[in-house]
């Protein structure tokens, strides 16, 4: 941390963490040796509440480890899951690894796509939907395989695509 | 971390052997293969390592690969320790030559070509070159990315004005194109210098370096250490300086290099200046004893005062009938409305002639003179004995005066010397580290670097301040107290350390005396009683008073939070006695160290700049004293001590003091209550100012002589720590300026002294004949070693890091406790003057500014005066960062911009004193502490308005 780093913090988005997060992320910190260990889950935390992390919430992490923003920064950016610009409601996440794609996942992404008129790293207008690719989901054996928050689904066939949204206001 | 330099004793006796290359070769405990080459006479390839003390080998480039006998893959020797018996091929391994070529290979690929990047000397091509790589046949045969891929990550948000080549930094530059991603510069921001600016942002092959949230270098929190450009193999980052107009640089152009020192603050950072057509090009860090290769902004950028264009050359004489004074109007680079120009001959007769006659007239203590922290010791020696030998008094005094004085006063009463008893390296040997009244990140910053690296390996770091700071991160704990109640805070501190009885009676029986008597007195002077008046709980004060007290190895560091005080004397006599009940002081992380403002207050002292003290603090009024340097001069000295600063201004208001000899210091903007101070140097009839510009004193000046910048000359200063370091000219005197030495010694010439030094050299040996301190240093050593601690055992031992293990330098080998009580502050806030004002340093300046101001990097950063208030403050008083706000006190008002800074508490407002179109001093308060004369710069009631727009001081 150095001389010019209240500027950084003091120019932020007004971000202020919640308590219960502020919590949350000194009781992880308590396990580690290292704080640096807690950033990945203090990540998580913030976007459990705001869906994704903004700079401001960056900086009180950083703040609450003792750590600098840039490193925090490192990670977030480093992590495919966690969001730094603002997402919909629901992220789909599609599987674009090999075997999903060996059975259909570009049908899939072909069909999500043009039903929600949208490309991966973009939001519907309605805010509802992001859409991203995603590595592996475990899910091989039931390809092509995509994820809607937290429910993991396989294998969908492109004209289940509607449905299976619904659920999903 | 790795400070891994050179195996420790220890260590060394747990040497053992290893295979490289098919001989045998010896290794310690902890070492790794790269090292262990190293000292066998090879130096493998290398990228992401630098070899470095502070540096952690990252093992990310697999340019360093080796082969270790029995393992399958290839090894990162910059990363891989050492072990007994290893069988290790380098430099014959087949296998690790492709390796290593395979990895340059890739990366030559995508650098831009030698002549078109931004560092062609770059470490990056002398591996090329080391590994004999053909660069544009790598080029034809491997395809090079056409341009930085765009992020294929979509859970990042694209960054408004997201640089590649970034020229937005006045002093470095940044191009991307030359970037390996080895990481260095990381580390270096964030683990040597512990700023945390640089990251390493986004994922695979859009990932990048990035300053915060990749903002442009220019708008980032970077502080401009620097450290990341020393680092950089590459040239990605490089200092400004280098880089012309098509982004090509070459870190190799100077024509020579010069070591020397840094000559701001008294931290004493080696440095090394880069010099081409006797111009310096860039400046690059040493690994002296106090930096370890780091510098701060000021050290690295701020070295090109000496050629400003209002820069002196020529010696001026005030020109018939223009009064004395401080002219808006006045321009320093064109002094001759005021001034005429004058051959040395003249100017320097009229000089002496002045004072001389005033002397004849009127006695000698009609005189009195001003020497410099800024300058050498032999230098500093000159001017001491110019005034107690030519003009025959001790009014001699110098700007210690206002930062250390009351530290010096209670350190030579309790403990019988002035100086730190360990240096600032040993916080990283203490459990506990109280830092209180100081503000290192600003007024310290290499030193706070160590103190970062110390907290964030363990040592608990406890800030007491009004004032919060960027160190703040770091800390244990943090008192922010009420301004002007240290005292009470102290003893409340050591009341609990007294009736908790967590004392070290031993170490008291041993080593002191005093102690019931302290314990009687702060008997009463209990947390409870104490808080209100402090702002902090009883339970805080308890808690910082036992953590202090029960740590194994705890170390106290001050600075003008604490001395600048009327009550300064007794703020430092209390952290003398904590350390002293303690048993803090004496061994390895523990001790007492005042941090010293200016590159050479500790040796200016030393040598004697003090009124009342021979050199090596040795009373005038000793007759013994008095006769050895009596013998050593040839000469009568004078047995009554003589006046101090703020004294002498008094006295030319009284009509004693006449005429005065200032050399390199600026009181027309350092003291306090300046309008005082100015109609006293109006007032004298004669004056004679030594400077490199013509600054706000030379304004009241009769004769100015032109003098020497830093990197102009040779000689010695002594830092902080008690390291003596040796200076080197680096560049020619510009015009007709002249060593401050031989100046000196030409205006002693005129008062009939029969002097004949030929260099500083000759200075330093008389040095060593008069100051014992000084025993075991000699010039030629200090040219071989660069660095000697005093006091120093023998001409081929280090000196003391740590001090008075054994016993005190007092009558009876003890230190004595001084019990205080408390005191306010000499004017306390009121109705009328309601708010607190502080005065003190920012990073980018330093002390009045007449150098720093005249850099051009550091006068781009801070440009102009500010006021910092807590921004609740601010919106009390209903001004808006950045509008004008005016501040009057008794003494006087001015009007600058405002910046809201979360770190102060409210009811306070700082201001730094180096503005001269705004200065601070006009507002502060001269009341004295009356055992170190110093005055209360950190408070001063005053009241604050907000001002009209127009009346903002344009910068
Ligand atoms: S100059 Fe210093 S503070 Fe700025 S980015 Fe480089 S290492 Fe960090
Ligand atoms: S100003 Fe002080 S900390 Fe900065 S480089 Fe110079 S000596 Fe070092
Ligand atoms: S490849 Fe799609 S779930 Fe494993
Ligand atoms: S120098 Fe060893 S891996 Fe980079």
């Amino acid at each position: 941390m150095n001389e010019n780093a209240h500027l950084l913090a003091s120019d932020g988005d007004g971000f202020i963490l919640d308590p219960e997060d502020l919590r949350a992320i000194e009781h992880e910190r308590a396990h580690y040796e290292q704080p640096q260990a807690a950033c990945i889950e203090a990540l998580k935390i913030v976007q459990r509440r705001h869906g994704w992390v903004p700079d401001g919430a960056i900086v009180a992490i950083a703040e609450t480890l003792g750590i600098g923003p840039a490193e925090v920064e490192g990670v977030a950016t480093f992590y495919s899951l966690i969001f730094r610009q603002p997402v919909g409601r629901h992220v789909i996440l599609i599987c674009d690894s090999s075997s999903c794609f060996l059975v259909g996942y570009d049908t899939l992404r072909e069909a999500l796509s043009s039903h929600l008129g949208i490309g991966f790293g973009q939001t519907t207008a309605d805010d509802r939907f992001t859409l991203l690719p995603v590595c592996c989901l475990g899910a091989c054996d039931g390809g092509p395989a995509l994820m809607i928050d937290d429910d993991t689904y396989g294998p969908v066939a492109a004209e289940d695509v509607a449905a299976l949204l619904e659920d999903y206001p | 971390m790795n400070t891994a330099l050179s195996p420790a004793a220890s260590a060394q006796a747990d040497a053992f052997t290893l295979t490289l290359d098919g001989a045998e070769v010896s290794a310690y405990p902890g070492e790794t293969l790269w090292q262990v080459a190293k000292r066998a006479g090879e130096t493998i390839p290398h990228l992401c390592f630098k070899d470095a003390p502070g540096y952690r080998p990252d093992g990310n480039c697999r340019a360093c690969m080796v082969e270790v006998e029995g393992e399958r893959t290839l090894a990162a020797s910059c990363l891989r320790e050492a072990k007994p018996g290893m069988v290790v091929k380098s430099a014959t391994s087949e296998r690790a030559r492709i390796s290593r070529e395979g990895v340059m290979e890739l990366l030559i690929a995508d650098q831009p070509d030698r002549d078109d990047s931004p560092d062609r000397s770059s470490h990056f091509w002398a591996m090329a070159d080391q590994l004999a790589i053909d660069a544009t046949a790598v080029k034809e045969r491997l395809p090079s990315r056409e341009a930085r891929s765009e992020p294929t990550v979509h859970h990042v948000v694209a960054r408004e004005g997201s640089l590649t080549h970034d020229t937005t930094h006045s002093a470095m530059n940044v191009n991307l194109d030359a970037c390996i991603e080895c990481n260095l510069c990381v580390r270096a921001c964030r683990e040597v210098q512990v700023n945390d600016v640089i990251g390493l942002a986004n994922r695979g092959a859009a990932s990048k370096i990035v300053f915060d949230f990749d903002d442009p270098m220019g708008d980032s929190t970077c502080v401009a250490c620097g450290e990341c450009v020393q680092a950089c193999p590459t040239g990605a980052l490089m200092p400004a300086t280098l880089i012309d107009e098509q982004g090509h640089g070459d870190s190799k152009v100077a024509d020579k290099t010069v070591d020397s020192v840094c000559p701001y603050c008294g931290v004493g950072c080696q440095l090394t200046y880069h010099v081409k057509n006797d111009e310096i090009l860039f400046v690059e860090g040493r690994d002296g004893p106090s930096n370890q290769n780091r510098l701060c902004v000021k050290g690295r950028f701020g070295f090109d005062y000496p050629r400003h264009p209002s820069r002196l050359t020529v010696p001026l004489i005030r020109r018939e009938g223009v009064p004395k004074g401080i002219d808006p109007d006045f321009d320093p680079a064109k002094p001759l409305s005021h001034f005429r120009e004058a051959s040395w001959d003249e100017a320097l007769d009229l000089a002496a002639k002045g004072l001389v006659d005033l002397k004849k007239a009127h006695g000698p203590d009609a005189l009195a003179g001003f020497g410099s922290a800024k300058c050498s010791n032999e230098e500093a020696w000159l001017f001491q004995k110019l005034v107690r030998t030519g003009f025959g008094s001790n009014h001699v005094d110098h700007c210690t005066r206002l930062c250390h004085a009351s530290s010096v006063a209670a350190l030579m009463e309790c403990i019988g010397s002035g100086a730190v008893t360990a240096s600032f390296m040993q916080a990283q040997e203490a459990d506990v580290v109280i830092l209180t009244g100081c503000n290192p990140t600003v007024n310290h910053p290499v030193a706070a670097t160590f103190f970062k690296q110390a907290a964030k390996r363990g040592t608990k770091l406890i800030i007491i301040d009004p004032r919060g700071q960027a160190m703040g991160a770091y800390a244990h704990k943090a008192l922010r107290f009420t301004p002007g109640s240290d005292v009470s805070l102290f003893n409340a501190m050591l009341n609990v350390i007294v009736t908790e009885e967590l004392y070290n009676q031993e170490y008291i029986d041993a080593h002191t005396e005093g102690f019931e008597a302290l314990k009687a007195h702060v008997r009463d002077l209990t947390p409870e009683a104490m808080a209100e008046s402090c702002g902090v709980s009883a339970e805080a004060i308890r808690e910082v008073a036992r953590e202090y007290a029960k740590a194994d190895k705890a170390m106290i560091f001050w600075g003008m939070g604490i001395s600048q005080h009327t009550h300064g004397t007794d703020n430092a006599r209390c952290l003398i006695s904590l350390a002293l009940a303690c048993g803090h002081t004496g061994r390895p992380g523990t001790g007492l160290h005042p941090l010293r403002g200016q590159n050479n207050v500790q040796g200016a002292s030393d040598a004697g700049l003090i009124p009342m003290v021979m050199p090596d603090y040795q009373p005038v009024s000793d007759a013994q004293v008095r006769s050895a340097f009596e013998e050593l001069w040839n000469t009568k000295l004078d047995d009554k001590p003589g006046l101090t600063v703020v004294e002498i201004m008094e006295a030319i208001h009284d009509g004693t003091i006449r005429g005065m000899y200032i050399q390199g210091e600026n009181p027309a903007m350092s003291d306090p209550d300046l309008s005082h101070a100015r109609a006293a140097l109006a007032k004298l009839e004669h004056l004679v100012v030594q400077d490199l510009f013509v600054t706000e004193t030379a304004q009241f000046a009769d004769v100015i002589l032109p003098a020497s910048a830093w990197p102009e000359k040779d000689g010695t200063v002594t830092n902080t720590n008690r390291q003596v370091q040796m200076g080197r000219q680096a560049m020619p005197l510009p015009g007709d300026a002249k060593p401050d030495w031989w100046i000196i010694q030409e205006v002693a010439k005129r008062f009939g002294l029969p002097w004949n030094y030929q260099h500083p050299r000759d200075v330093f040996a008389e040095m060593t004949r008069g100051m014992p301190s000084l025993d075991h240093i000699s010039w030629e050593r200090l040219e071989r070693e660069d660095s000697v601690t005093y006091p120093c055992p023998a001409d081929d031992a280090p000196g003391a890091d740590v001090v008075f293990s054994d016993a005190f330098p007092t009558a009876s080998g003890r230190a004595k406790f001084s019990p205080t009580l408390p005191l306010p502050p000499d004017e306390p806030i009121d109705a009328d003057y309601p708010t607190v004002l502080t005065t003190g340093r920012q990073l980018e300046h330093w002390h009045t500014g007449s150098m720093t101001r005249r850099a051009r990097v550091l006068d781009d950063l801070e440009p102009e005066a500010v006021a910092s208030l807590a921004p609740s403050e601010l919106r009390r008083l209903g001004v808006q960062p950045g509008d004008p706000l005016t501040i009057t006190t008794r003494r006087g008002e001015i009007t600058l911009r405002t910046r809201a800074d979360s770190l102060m508490p409210e009811g306070m407002v700082f201001v730094p004193f180096c503005y001269a179109e705004a200065a601070a001093n006009i507002l502060t308060n001269p009341a004295l502490d009356p055992f170190g004369k110093i005055p209360e710069f950190k408070y001063a009631a005053c009241r604050l308005s907000k001002a009209a727009a127009r009346e903002a001081v344009s910068p």
